[in-house]
Parts: C-alpha cells; sequence; structure tokens
C-alpha cells in the first residue's frame, strides 16, 4: 500500500525536533555553522542534512507570524529523477519511497538537474561519492511505522497514511476551517502528484515553493517528444540512408563489376 | 598528394613539443582529481552540478565532432567522389575527439569506475542511458574505421584489416555510425527536456533534441573546413577548394534550415518578442544567433567569401563560437535557476581541460604523420 504524509505548515512551531530525529536515524553528522542572518539552520539541504525547517518572518495582519516549512524529498509518484538515471539508481517503491541505490549509480549527476524541486544532493568531498536526499524512511515505512521525523514532531504538524487518505485529510481540513487555509494543496498534482503534500495559509509562492512546476509528471517529457520515437526515427533514418546509399551507389557498383 | 611526403616534415616542433607538456600536466592533474574527488579538485556545488567538462569536453566535444558522421555521409553514402579525400582525415578526428569525449566522462562521473554500468544495468527510459550506449558504440564504430590503417602500418592482422576494408563492411560501419550520431547528437539535448522551468523559453523547447542535432551537422562541417584549411597549411600543400566550396555551401544550408527550425518555433511559441527583452539571456540569444548562425550563413552563401581562405576561416571560426556558446548556454543557463551559488572552473578545470584538447592535438598530429591519413587510396571504392 503507498503511503504519503501531509504536512499542514500552519501547526509547525520550529523546534527542529524533526530535522534532530532526521540525522540520529540515518546516523548523520550534525555540523556547526554560524548563523548568518537567517534562523534557517543550515541555510540549504545537503548530503548529510536530508530535511530542514526554513523560517519565514511573515506578518498576519500587521502583526507578526513567523512561518515554517519543512523541506525535503516529496517523493513524486512518477518522480524525474527515477526517469533520468542512465542506470536506474534512482526507484518509487510500492510503498511510496524513492530510494537510491549507491551501487548502481555512476555519479553522472543528472538525477539532480532533472528534479523540478532541487532534491539531490551529492557527496562532493569523498572518492567514493554518493546522491543523498531524504529516502522516506523506507525501511520503517516498508514495516508500517511513521518516518522518523513524523514520529518525533510534537505538533503533529505531519500526518502519515495511506496514500489516498492524505488527501482526502487535506481536504476535510481545509473545508472545516473555512479561512484558514487557503484553497491549494501542493503536491496533490504538482509534478503529477507527490507523496508528501502540503497546506498552508498563504500562497505557496510566499513560504519558497517552487510553483513553476508542471502538473503533469516529468518523466513524459523526455519520453514523449524523444525517447519513444528513437527507434522509429532510427528505422526511417535507415531506410532513408539505405535509399540513398543504392540510387548513389549504384553506377559505381555496376562498373566495379566489370 | 602523396601520402609519402607528410613524413618529410620535423614531427618534434616546438609547438608538438607544448601540446605534449599541456597533455601531461593534464594527466598530472587528472590523477590528482582522481585521488581527492570532485570537490577539492572542481568548483562544482550542489547547485552547479555539472560545470565546465560537461558544458565543453562532453557537450560541445561531441559536437565538435560531428564532422567524422557528416563528411563519411557524404562521402560514401551520397557518393559524393569530392569529400573522398578527407573521409578518413575527417573520421580520425572523430575518433579522437569521441576518446577525448569518453575520458571527459570518465573524470566527470563521481564514481569513474563505474563508468560501465550503463552498459549491464539498462533504464531505457532515461535520456543519459541512451547517450552513453550511443557514445560506446559510435567509438567503437570509429575504432574499428580507424583499425585497418594502423594495421596496414603495422602490418599484423591482415586478415582482420581485409574484412574491415570490404566495402559491405565498411558501409555497414558508416551507417552504423550515422544512425549512432543522430541518436546521441540530439539526445544531449534531450536532456534538457526536462528542465521546462529552469531553462530560458528562448533555448527551451520540445523540439530541442533536434535543434542540438541541425546545429551538431553546421558545426561538423565547419571543424572538417577549418581541418582541412589547417593542414594543408601544415604540410604546405595547395589548399582543396573544391572541397572547401562544397564544404561552405553544405554549411550555409545547414544553416538556413537551424535558423529556420529555431525561429519558427520560437515564433509558434510566440517566443519571439523575447529576444529583444534587454535581459543577459536576450543579449546572449543574439549573439549565438547573430555571430553564429545568421553572419556565417551569409557570407558562407557568397561565392567570393568562399573563395578566400581567410574569410573562410572566419566564417567556418563564428560557426564554431555560436555552437559552444549555444552548449555552454543550455548548460550554464539551466543551472543558474538551481541557486545562488555563482560558478567559475577552478584551475585543475582548466587544466585538464586544456590537457585533453592538447592530447587531441598531439595525438592528431602523430597519426596525420605515419599513417596514411591523406592518402586518397580509398578512392577506389
Ligand atoms: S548521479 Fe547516480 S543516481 Fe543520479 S542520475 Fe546519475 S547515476 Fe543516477
Amino acid at each position: 500500500m503507498s503511503k504519503g504524509v501531509l504536512v499542514d505548515t500552519t501547526r509547525c512551531i520550529g523546534c527542529r525536533s524533526c530535522q534532530i530525529a532526521c540525522k540520529a536515524w540515518h546516523d548523520l553528522e550534525a555540523r556547526y555553522k554560524p548563523s548568518n542572518g537567517t534562523y534557517t539552520s543550515p541555510e540549504k539541504l545537503s548530503a548529510d542534512c536530508y530535511t530542514l525547517i526554513e523560517f519565514f518572518d511573515k506578518k498576519t495582519g500587521d502583526q507578526p507570524s513567523w512561518k515554517f516549512v519543512k523541506e525535503q524529498c516529496l517523493h513524486c509518484q512518477d518522480p524525474a529523477c527515477a526517469s533520468a538515471c542512465p542506470v536506474g539508481a534512482l526507484k518509487k517503491t510500492p510503498e511510496g519511497p524513492v530510494i537510491y541505490d549507491q551501487w548502481l549509480c555512476i555519479g553522472c549527476r543528472y538525477c539532480m538537474l532533472a528534479c523540478p524541486f532541487q532534491i539531490p544532493k551529492y557527496e562532493w568531498d569523498t572518492t567514493n561519492p554518493w546522491v543523498q536526499k531524504c529516502n522516506f524512511c523506507a525501511s520503517r515505512v516498508a514495516s508500517d511505522m511513521a518516518p522518523a521525523c513524523v514520529k518525533a514532531c510534537p505538533m503533529d504538524v505531519m500526518y502519515f497514511d495511506d496514500y489516498d487518505k492524505i488527501a482526502q485529510e487535506a481536504e476535510r481540513r481545509i473545508n472545516n476551517f473555512p479561512g484558514k487555509y487557503v484553497n491549494h494543496i501542493y503536491g496533490f498534482r504538482e509534478a503529477g502528484g507527490t507523496s508528501w503534500m502540503y497546506i498552508a495559509d498563504r500562497p505557496f509562492r510566499k513560504l519558497g515553493f517552487n510553483t513553476d512546476v508542471s502538473d503533469k509528471p516529468y518523466p513524459a517529457l523526455t519520453w514523449k517528444p524523444s525517447l519513444s520515437k528513437i527507434l522509429w526515427e532510427e528505422a526511417g533514418l535507415l531506410a532513408v540512408l539505405g535509399g540513398i546509399l543504392y540510387l548513389r551507389n549504384r553506377r559505381n557498383h555496376e562498373e566495379g563489376k566489370k | 598528394m602523396n601520402g609519402k611526403g607528410s613524413e618529410h616534415y620535423r614531427f618534434f616542433t616546438l609547438r608538438t613539443w607544448i601540446l605534449l607538456g599541456l597533455a601531461v600536466f593534464g594527466a598530472i592533474v587528472a590523477l590528482y582529481r582522481l585521488a581527492v574527488g570532485l570537490g577539492p579538485a572542481t568548483n562544482l556545488s550542489d547547485s552547479t552540478p555539472w560545470g565546465l567538462w560537461i558544458a565543453f569536453d562532453v557537450t560541445t566535444g561531441v559536437a565538435l565532432a560531428a564532422g567524422g558522421f557528416t563528411v563519411t555521409f557524404a562521402a560514401y553514402v551520397a557518393n559524393w567522389d569530392k569529400f573522398k579525400p578527407i573521409a578518413r582525415a575527417a573520421t580520425l578526428t572523430a575518433f579522437l575527439g569521441y576518446l577525448l569525449v569518453v575520458f571527459g566522462v570518465f573524470l566527470d562521473i563521481g564514481k569513474p569506475f563505474a563508468i560501465w554500468h550503463p552498459i549491464f544495468f539498462w533504464q531505457p527510459g532515461s535520456v543519459m542511458f541512451e547517450i552513453v550506449i550511443c557514445i560506446s558504440l559510435y567509438t567503437l564504430v570509429l575504432f574499428l574505421e580507424f583499425l585497418p590503417w594502423l594495421l596496414n602500418r603495422l602490418n599484423v592482422l591482415t586478415g582482420v584489416r581485409d574484412f574491415l576494408e570490404k566495402r559491405s563492411v565498411l558501409f555497414t560501419l558508416v551507417i552504423l555510425g550515422i544512425m549512432l550520431s543522430y541518436g546521441h547528437q540530439s539526445s544531449l539535448g534531450g536532456l534538457f527536456l526536462i528542465t521546462p522551468a529552469k531553462l530560458h523559453p528562448l533555448w527551451y523547447t520540445q523540439f530541442i533534441h533536434h535543434l542540438f542535432f541541425l546545429s551538431a551537422v553546421c558545426v561538423g562541417l565547419s571543424m572538417v573546413s577549418c581541418e582541412t584549411i589547417v593542414s594543408a597549411n601544415m604540410r604546405n600543400k595547395e589548399h582543396e577548394t573544391g572541397i572547401l566550396d562544397g564544404l561552405a555551401r553544405g554549411t550555409s544550408i545547414a544553416l538556413l534550415v537551424y535558423f529556420l527550425f529555431r525561429i519558427g518555433d520560437l515564433a509558434i511559441k510566440g517566443n519571439l518578442g523575447a529576444m529583444f527583452e534587454g535581459s543577459l539571456q536576450s543579449g546572449l540569444f543574439l549573439v549565438e544567433m547573430g555571430v553564429g548562425v545568421v553572419i556565417p550563413m551569409l557570407l558562407l552563401a557568397s561565392k567570393s567569401i568562399r573563395a578566400s581562405i581567410p574569410a573562410l576561416l572566419a566564417s567556418h571560426g563564428m560557426v564554431i563560437f555560436g555552437v559552444v556558446l549555444n552548449r555552454f548556454n543550455v548548460v550554464f543557463l539551466t543551472e543558474s535557476n538551481m541557486g545562488a551559488a555563482a560558478y567559475f572552473p577552478s584551475w585543475q578545470e582548466f587544466a585538464i581541460t586544456v590537457g585533453l584538447v592538447s592530447a587531441g592535438l598531439f595525438l592528431y598530429k602523430l597519426i596525420v604523420t605515419y599513417l596514411p591519413i591523406f592518402t586518397p587510396a580509398e578512392q577506389k571504392t
């Protein structure tokens, strides 16, 4: 059964328990970096940071109101990275997580370019580098346990359940609390649908979300205009080349026989 | 036109030593890159996962080596006698070009020693997979086209040589080469089909793979023209005006097709106006299309220009510049939308790129000196 997570950004208090839980569960090194004028820390996802809380200093009416947005891989239903990878190192599992196989990977980094959300990160400083990103705690999810971050959250920001129930729950909340949320479930349509979805009290563009993302699944972008046709094009090319070769070389051939 | 004549000049001139020196230096830096990994050796980062090596050594290198399949098409498939004398040189350049590309890929990927994985772990839904397979096979094809000349010289394995020189085998290789070239030349553009929101609309189109193929044809012809001119100079030979005229006309026509396709596509999407919006991108586009396409297209269409060697060199040089700029624009404009960090290649990246090019030129010189590349012996076809 495919799983999903609904992130209700209005509930988050920015305590970063999820960040810590993620580091702990995946045994990732925590690095100390001095603040750089922002409370988001570290500032960006990286090979040893699969998830982070982005801090937004916003206003509601004339009152200051901080907004906190959890960032991690959205686990597309039909992921761009998986279609981009030449060796199938990234794939979508039936349970929902998009996982990575470091033994297959050649390190071409096309997945990093292909991802519409800029999620895959690279271990630049080793001689055997891996691509790193949130793996939806695939081993936990496979045995029906909630991901580490979900488990750690004190505010119940994340709702982990079957994929179908996620969207229903999002709709239920939007309908039950008129005025509280904007009527947009981020991830319901984005990139053809993602296993993680978000609801928020203001337009997603203002919360740092990429709203230029296409609603269609990304793999079709390379498959439809190019890859699906290539064999036919090659066959056509072969026919044309053969034809030209025959017509243009007929004379010589006859001469050669003499 | 006697091949033996090429052995009269000295092989080790100052220029040859410089090329060798740069190549050796590049090789040392390449060892350093293998020893320390990408991070310390390059300025790549999570917001610029692809840098100079992908943009130049791979994407541009493959385009510049397109002379191989265009000229073999003209010489063998279309049987235009005019192009036969340069077919070997064009094939050799392509072969060396692809060797460098393969080596560039080897150094660029994070796990160089996993470079063989795509041969065993297939993912046919991936453009990258298609490119890797086509490039590997095409390099093999070029090697098989090149091998008989070497065997001939060494006078070994004559059975293999005679087999590879059979008309049916050679023509099969040539046709396979053209098909494989179409496959990966276009797919290098196809890589960017999946980045619609990142690549500027003046470049992004769902036909970008066709545009990459067409521009490769243009630049392939230009590269062969320059090579023909320069090698004639090197060997103190008369310029082959007939061939050069034919190549120039071909380039001009190919540029026209490319121009109409690209502008037509922009017009249909209603994006023509974007080129005058005054942004950095629109400027780059105008330079790319103006200097790289329109001006050389018009110049090469003129008979008097085609008769003048310096004017030919300049026009073909513009085409080459235009395609290099195009490949850089596509790679780096895409990445400029992936994060704030600005990218400028590290000296190691430059050293390896320069080293690869020098190694190519060195090998070229070595091979044309000792193998019958400029002997029009195969004219018998
Ligand atoms: S970097 Fe690795 S995982 Fe990403 S596309 Fe390349 S081979 Fe696949």
